[in-house]
């Protein structure tokens, strides 16, 4: 009896002790995201603290710029005609049942200004630049370049990751309004030279419709925003990779992976913020 | 570290695409490039029922659009619509008995303020007030109105 009762006893307590561990295991990988969340806002900080030494060598950030931006262009300009001709095969569909496919225009321009251009084009971003950022930055830290810089007096802050990030952050911008204009005159071709859409139509239907203020410049603004938020994440992951061949490879998907949440998440709450009234 | 001069080159292009990008957004695409406020003056009207009109609907006269809504209040005491009317500057020679009617572009297109001039030597200026004008066309209204008449026609005892 008294055997029966202790054994009892021994494995209740591991219960409560194993479910102890478990708790304890999800407060040390919650301190350790918060830990990383402290790093990664520090590491901002640094970076933005490299900005007047940018402006005094700009050819730091025309090289990065072109890495960043000029070879992104093709797979943006291409992405763009083809988004824009989708929407305009789709949407003819639906507004041809109402007789309203005069609206195709202001269909096609509305859901690229304000959603398809910046949300597509930070996708892209992340996945063309902002992993090639990562796995650069990465690989510089594993073959122990950074800490070179450093041995030579160079801040590898200021030095490599500040012209990358500001790179990022002013081609996003960009990129999403070359996105959108050449998006929407894909829809053009689909619409007006294929489907046989008013050609006086779809423009000045666009025009009465899209206002500058409300609907291109808030689709800046989200730009902006993502520009940003991919190349901090894409900076700071390749910075804070294991220095190992795999932890750079972590590295690079993490930023596609989180690039593409933050991107989805933030764009809900902005759209919420701009259009909700 | 020097950068070469084709790079230079592609960024600047690259730049200038870009800015040619927003441009084209800017001037083809949004209405910023149509009615430009610069020069204008505002008037308003009051309707008893305005239908679906909102702020930036077009004003018209004779099918031309010379200007847009720039506002809609609602006047608590005598239970109007008040609506602001943005006119473009060069045309202020309306007479002042000029009637203002919401019509509909097509059958569910947007609503639109139609401008009737009239015949009065005097002409609207800044703040004049248009007293003549027509409500909205409510679809619903009609139709009730017309099965009404019907029902009504229909509804006489026979002899």
């Amino acid at each position: 009896m008294d055997r029966y009762l202790s054994i009892t006893r021994r494995r209740i307590t591991g219960k409560i002790y194993s479910m102890l561990e478990w708790v304890r295991q999800l407060g040390r990988s919650g301190i350790g995201q918060f830990e990383k969340l402290g790093r990664a806002n520090l590491f901002l900080l640094n970076t933005l603290a490299g900005l007047p030494e940018l402006v005094r060598r700009p050819s730091l950030l025309v090289k990065q710029l072109w890495s960043v931006g000029v070879l992104s262009l093709l797979i943006i300009v291409v992405s763009g005609l083809f988004v824009g001709m989708v929407l305009a095969l789709q949407g003819y569909n639906t507004l041809v049942d109402f007789g309203a496919e005069e609206s195709l225009g202001v269909a096609v321009a509305l859901s690229i200004v304000r959603e398809l251009g910046p949300v597509v084009t930070a996708l892209l971003f992340a996945g063309r630049a902002g992993s090639a950022l990562s796995a650069e930055i990465g690989l510089m830290k594993a073959t122990e370049q950074l800490s070179g810089m450093e041995m030579m007096a160079v801040d590898p802050m200021h030095r490599v990751i500040s012209p990358r990030f500001f790179a990022g952050f002013l081609s996003m911008p960009l990129l999403a309004a070359i996105f959108s204009a050449v998006g929407i005159y894909g829809g053009y071709f689909v619409g007006v030279g294929l489907l046989g859409v008013d050609d006086g139509a779809y423009w000045a239907q666009m025009q009465s419709k899209v206002d500058f203020y409300d609907d291109v410049l808030n689709g800046v603004i989200k730009s902006l925003v993502f520009g940003w938020v991919v190349t901090w994440i894409a900076v700071f992951e390749g910075y804070d990779a294991v220095p190992t061949s795999e932890g750079v490879s972590r590295a690079t998907t993490r930023t596609v992976v989180y690039s593409a949440f933050a991107v989805l998440g933030l764009d809900f709450i902005l759209t919420a913020l701009m259009f909700g009234d | 570290m020097k950068t070469s001069k084709t790079t230079e080159l592609m960024v600047g292009m690259f730049i200038a695409v870009g800015a040619a990008g927003l441009f084209v957004l800017a001037m083809q695409v949004s209405n910023l490039s149509g009615f430009t406020p610069a020069n204008s003056y505002t008037i308003t009207a009051r309707f008893e029922n305005i239908g679906g009109l909102k702020a930036r609907s077009p004003v018209t006269v004779g099918g031309v659009r010379i200007g847009r809504v720039a506002s809609i209040d609602y006047d608590n005491d005598r239970f109007e619509a008040i609506v602001a009317l943005e006119m473009d500057g060069k045309y202020d020679q309306f007479p002042d008995d000029t009637t203002a009617s919401i019509y509909t572009a097509g059958l569910l297109g947007e609503q639109y303020v139609a401008l009737e001039p009239g015949g009065s030597e005097d002409v609207l200026a800044e703040g004049s007030e248009i007293d003549l004008t027509q409500s909205a066309l409510v679809l619903e209204k009609l139709v009730s109105k017309f099965l009404f008449d019907k029902a009504a026609e229909g509804g006489d005892p026979e002899p």
